[in-house]
């Protein structure tokens, strides 16, 4: 783009505002997109498979390891001030408020994301999607809405997965490894871990976070250039634009939620 | 719709989530100790509340038995109007007095109850007066300069 010629900035700022709304129009499709889902709930069943059960491997590891790191960092900080036994607590709301949701939001953009992104990248390159306008089959509700509403039930209890086997972990850790009274990690944890103001507040981030995350999956493979260098590029482009997004969104929601 | 063969697979992952969700709800978090029951309003004045917020504990005998809902000031009175849910098991003798103790040394305030000797119950929206406020540090040093200097020249004025 040349900057020093006006028509050139012009050019760019309309196409960009037009990507901007065909975004949105993609989003507001499938959502309305529902109705068809609901209708053909094997497609669902197939995606959530698709997009839950094998990402289940890395976010279980990651958080065991998570877990394990939070409960030695914990424990070597608070035993300074003799408050050893609040481990469980800060492992507990660390993960609960923060960590879970945005760590899984961040591995599921990885793994699931990009397989999203090539898939749909890779059946626009092969013509399928304009195939299935031929046939009065709409792409958008057949092929992308379920994929949506698929990452959308299965982040939230990704992320649950994720702060559950964290916690474990932090037990480990903390109670079989370092010698940490059991009885006071489990008690502190739950005087300390508020059901609505912690828990409620995390899995609303990670439903927030798995919309983000599937939308902007499915929408960089459905605008991607229909080549194997496009559909490289926008499989790249996904994770970039999904993970800023999601950290910027954690700012906000944590900022909205736990004001005081 | 047909059956599948990952239908199994994909219950299974959603048993697993929800199972997770439950076990966070009930051994980290305090669904288990949530009391939905109402209970009924008292209302405190204090002088001081110290470092008293919304939701802290009110415990008698060191168990609990209700929470503080609110805190306000009455420019009336010029005191601070807590108030106060007690547990509908619960019932205290209208003379019981109302303190603000800290729970170990940098610990959170919350508000103790001494039952009084009266026979009458505390009933929903009564007001209670007969209490203590929470301790202000700088009222304590200066109650204690106070008396080292009383200390101090009293022997000087019985020479």
């Amino acid at each position: 783009m040349r900057w020093w010629h006006p028509a050139d900035i012009g050019f760019a700022l309309r196409s960009k505002a037009a990507a901007v709304g065909q975004a949105t129009r993609l989003l507001l499709r499938l959502v309305a997109g529902l109705g068809y889902v609901l209708k053909r709930p094997g497609l669902l069943r197939d995606q959530i498979h698709f997009l839950g059960n094998y990402s289940l491997a890395i976010i279980g590891v990651s958080g065991l390891f998570v877990g394990f790191v939070l409960g030695l960092q914990g424990y070597y900080i608070l035993q300074r001030y003799g408050s050893a036994e609040a481990v469980g607590m800060m492992v507990a709301l660390t993960l609960l408020r923060e960590l879970g949701p945005v760590v899984t939001a961040l591995l599921f953009a990885g793994r699931a994301g990009t397989a999203l992104t090539a898939e749909i990248g890779l059946m626009k390159a092969g013509e399928q999607l304009s195939a299935m306008e031929m046939m009065a089959v709409n792409p958008i509700e057949r092929i992308l809405a379920p994929r949506f509403w698929a990452g959308l039930i299965a982040m939230p209890l990704l992320a649950a997965v994720f702060s559950a086997v964290g916690i474990m972990g932090g037990w480990i850790v903390g109670v079989l490894m370092l010698g940490i009274d059991g009885g006071a990690f489990w008690g502190q944890m739950q005087s300390g871990v508020d059901v609505f103001q912690d828990l409620a507040n995390g899995v609303i981030k990670s439903i927030v976070f798995g919309i983000t995350v599937t939308f902007v999956a499915l929408l960089q493979g459905f605008v991607a250039k229909p080549t194997p260098e496009g559909v490289s590029r926008a499989t790249t482009r996904t994770v970039v634009m999904a993970s800023l997004s999601v950290l910027a969104l954690d700012f906000m929601l944590t900022a909205m939620m736990f004001s005081i | 719709m047909q059956p599948s063969k990952t239908d199994i697979w994909v219950g299974l992952f959603v048993m697993l989530g929800a199972a997770a969700l439950v076990f966070l709800a009930l051994r980290a978090g305090n669904l288990l100790t949530l009391d939905f029951n109402k209970g009924y309003e008292v209302t405190a004045r204090f002088d001081n509340i110290g470092g008293l917020k919304p939701q802290a504990a009110v415990r008698s005998a060191g168990v609990k038995v209700g929470r503080v809902k609110s805190i306000g000031f009455n420019d009336q009175t010029f005191q601070a109007d807590v108030h106060i849910e007690l547990a509908n098991g619960y019932a205290f003798p209208k003379d019981s007095s109302f303190k603000i103790l800290t729970s170990g040394l940098l610990g959170d305030q919350y508000v103790g109850v001494e039952a009084g000797f009266d026979e009458k119950p505390l009933a929903s929206g009564d007001t209670v007066t007969n209490t203590q406020s929470a301790i202000v540090l700088e009222n304590l040093i200066g109650q204690f300069l106070y008396g080292k200097a009383s200390e101090s020249s009293a022997p000087k004025a019985a020479e």
